[in-house]
């Protein structure tokens, strides 16, 4: 098992979630210093380096004169730097007790799986649908192609890579859990397929404590069932979507998912920081998320021990998940080719999604009860509730909007019934 | 098409890849009664030309753009469309979070003298101001083409 796995699979042994931040910046020293306070915070942590968008795309001539110029990068820039001194780096900074995963968003990440193996990397994320449908124009057959070589570079190291599907987190909000859980899952399977002997499947917090509680409990039964015979864990992500603005509200919505995390069994957490839905945060507020989750997560797995755990939603979603991978599989010999011929005709089709690949036939918004729900299937074997009113409702500009910005709404108004209570104090 | 209603290309721009924008946007027009045709997320700026060219021609290209970098994006895609003989008074508009720092940038000035029809830039105006602002732009070239419709079926016979 890669050493990435190994201290997440202790840490989960021991009761302690494993928590990890987004982070990246562009000179080598900024990088160290960043990864070593994550290092030695307070916390059961992992190490990120979060490239940046040049290196993303394949441009690392741009990185690189960005870099010599001195320019602010949005993250570390891989190739600029070269594998020498990434293997230096990581040598330095990252131990048994410290792995370091490298998080890319490329839908051709060939070049960058190629350093990332040369330099003895422990871990990468992606997948060849959640890299490709939501971020470019990249064909899905093209990254699909290009994910099964990388997949089997890696799967050919002397010490594999770990590496984590994204494909929980589709457009960040307003994509039913099911299709996550499927998506996941299915991206799992093709890592499998291409040889790779340890994998964790991604699911991001979404609108509702139950059915997120639901949606993870069926991502564990289905990874159990199609991933027996490799190594599997579940990472979740701490809400995407638009963030409350105010402390309070960005502390209360990470707080949920650390709890969303510790009832369901997920055994990493990637956080996000209060300043993140407006900038790049510093080491310091990482550091401070990170520290906070860790907190949170103990408290909770003692309450959790002696007291009542949240229970989860009972909406079908794990036969609905099975159909949709059922529907899938049955399209190709091979995981990958089944996946290109779901999207094509539409038995998996994203909310929201512009991609030429993408049917773009579905629709999905927030139910009466407050959960994620189907407002039209397209070609999906899903249901579509007849009986409601808000998923019977039409989809408005103003409507859409507001389902953006529900978690928002719901942990901003924290802010102001706190203030309420002390004025009334 | 009824009268009234534009023909309207929407599209991100070339390093931009936020969908949720667009998506809004489409629903926008498509409730005041415009025809949208969505590009979607970073399109290369041939893509966005050739999308306007002969009988695929709109009425209005509505760029929309929230990474911060639409002011450079933007006016490298105004000055091509402008170089362009066939797409020289073609309407064009741009808007979003067109800066990285926000506040008054001057980005909407530059953007203009380079050949754009209006800015909305999020950075200047709230979201509320810059979308009513963008309401009355919609009306005022709905109402503008509207007349010629009959002009032309009337030169068809």
């Amino acid at each position: 098992m890669s050493r990435f796995a190994d201290f997440v699979r202790t840490a989960a042994g021991a009761g302690v979630l494993v928590v990890q931040p987004r982070m990246g910046f562009g000179p080598l020293d900024r990088m160290r210093a960043g990864l070593t306070a994550v290092r030695d915070c307070r916390a059961s942590t992992v190490g990120t380096v979060t490239l940046d968008s040049y290196t993303r795309v394949g441009d690392f001539d741009s990185a690189r004169r960005a870099l010599r110029a001195g320019d602010e990068l949005n993250g570390f820039p891989l190739a600029a730097h070269g594998v020498g001194a990434v293997r230096e780096l990581l040598d330095e900074v990252s131990s048994r007790n410290f792995p370091v995963q490298v998080r890319h968003g490329s839908p051709l990440p060939l070049g960058l799986f190629r350093i990332m193996v040369a330099a003895g990397v422990d871990a990468t994320e992606g997948g060849p649908v959640s890299y490709c449908l939501p971020y470019g124009r990249v064909p899905l057959p093209e990254a699909t192609d290009n994910w099964a070589r990388c997949c089997e570079l890696a799967a050919a190291a002397p010490d594999p890579m770990h590496l984590e599907t994204f494909g929980g987190c589709m457009l960040g909000q307003l994509c039913p859990p099911s299709l996550l859980v499927a998506l996941s899952v299915l991206e799992g399977m093709f890592f499998r397929e291409h040889g790779l002997p340890s994998v964790s499947l991604s699911y991001a917090q979404q609108v509702h404590l139950g059915q997120d509680l639901e949606a993870l409990a069926a991502l564990r039964s289905l990874a159990a069932e199609h991933l027996a015979d490799i190594d599997w864990h579940v990472t979740l992500y701490t809400y995407m979507g638009v963030f409350p603005r105010t402390p309070v509200g960005s502390f209360r919505l990470l707080e949920d998912s650390v709890r969303l995390a510790v009832h369901s069994g997920t055994e990493r957490l990637i956080v996000k920081t209060p300043a993140e839905a407006r900038r790049i945060p510093a080491v310091e507020e990482n550091v401070e998320a990170l520290e906070f989750a860790a907190a949170v997560g103990a408290k909770e797995a003692a309450d959790c021990a002696t007291a009542h755990c949240p229970p989860p939603a009972e909406t079908g979603l794990l036969e609905e998940t099975r159909t949709l991978l059922a529907a899938t599989l049955e399209l190709g010999r091979t995981v990958g080719s089944a996946l290109v011929a779901a999207f094509a005709r539409g038995v998996l089709d994203v909310p929201y999604c512009l991609h030429r690949d993408n049917a773009g036939e579905s629709r999905a918004v927030i139910d009466e009860r407050g959960m994620l729900a189907w407002s039209r299937a397209g070609g999906m074997p899903v249901r579509v509730p007849r009986t409601d009113a808000m998923a019977a409702a039409p989809l408005t500009a103003a409507r859409l909007t507001r389902m953006l910005s529900h978690n928002e709404r719901r942990y901003d108004r924290e802010d102001i019934a706190g203030s309420l209570l002390r004025s009334a104090a | 098409m009824p009268v009234g209603s534009l023909r309207v290309v929407v599209s991100s721009v070339s390093s931009d890849a936020h969908m949720w924008n667009l998506v809004f946007l489409q629903l926008l027009l498509e409730e005041a009664g415009h025809e949208v045709t969505n590009l979607g997320v970073c399109p290369p700026d041939a893509t966005v030309m050739d999308a306007c060219r002969g009988a695929d021609r709109p009425d209005l290209v509505v760029l929309s753009t929230v990474n911060g970098h639409g002011h450079l994006d933007g006016l490298r895609l105004i000055r091509a469309i402008r170089r362009d003989p066939e797409l020289a008074l073609l309407p064009v508009v741009i808007g979003g979070k067109l800066g990285v720092r926000g506040g008054d940038d001057g980005f909407g000035e530059r953007l203009l003298d380079a050949g754009f029809n209006a800015v909305f830039n999020e950075s200047e105006a709230p979201v509320a101001r810059m979308l009513a602002d963008f309401g009355a732009f919609l009306r005022t070239l709905a109402g503008n083409l509207a007349p010629r419709e009959p002009a032309v079926a009337a030169g068809a016979r």
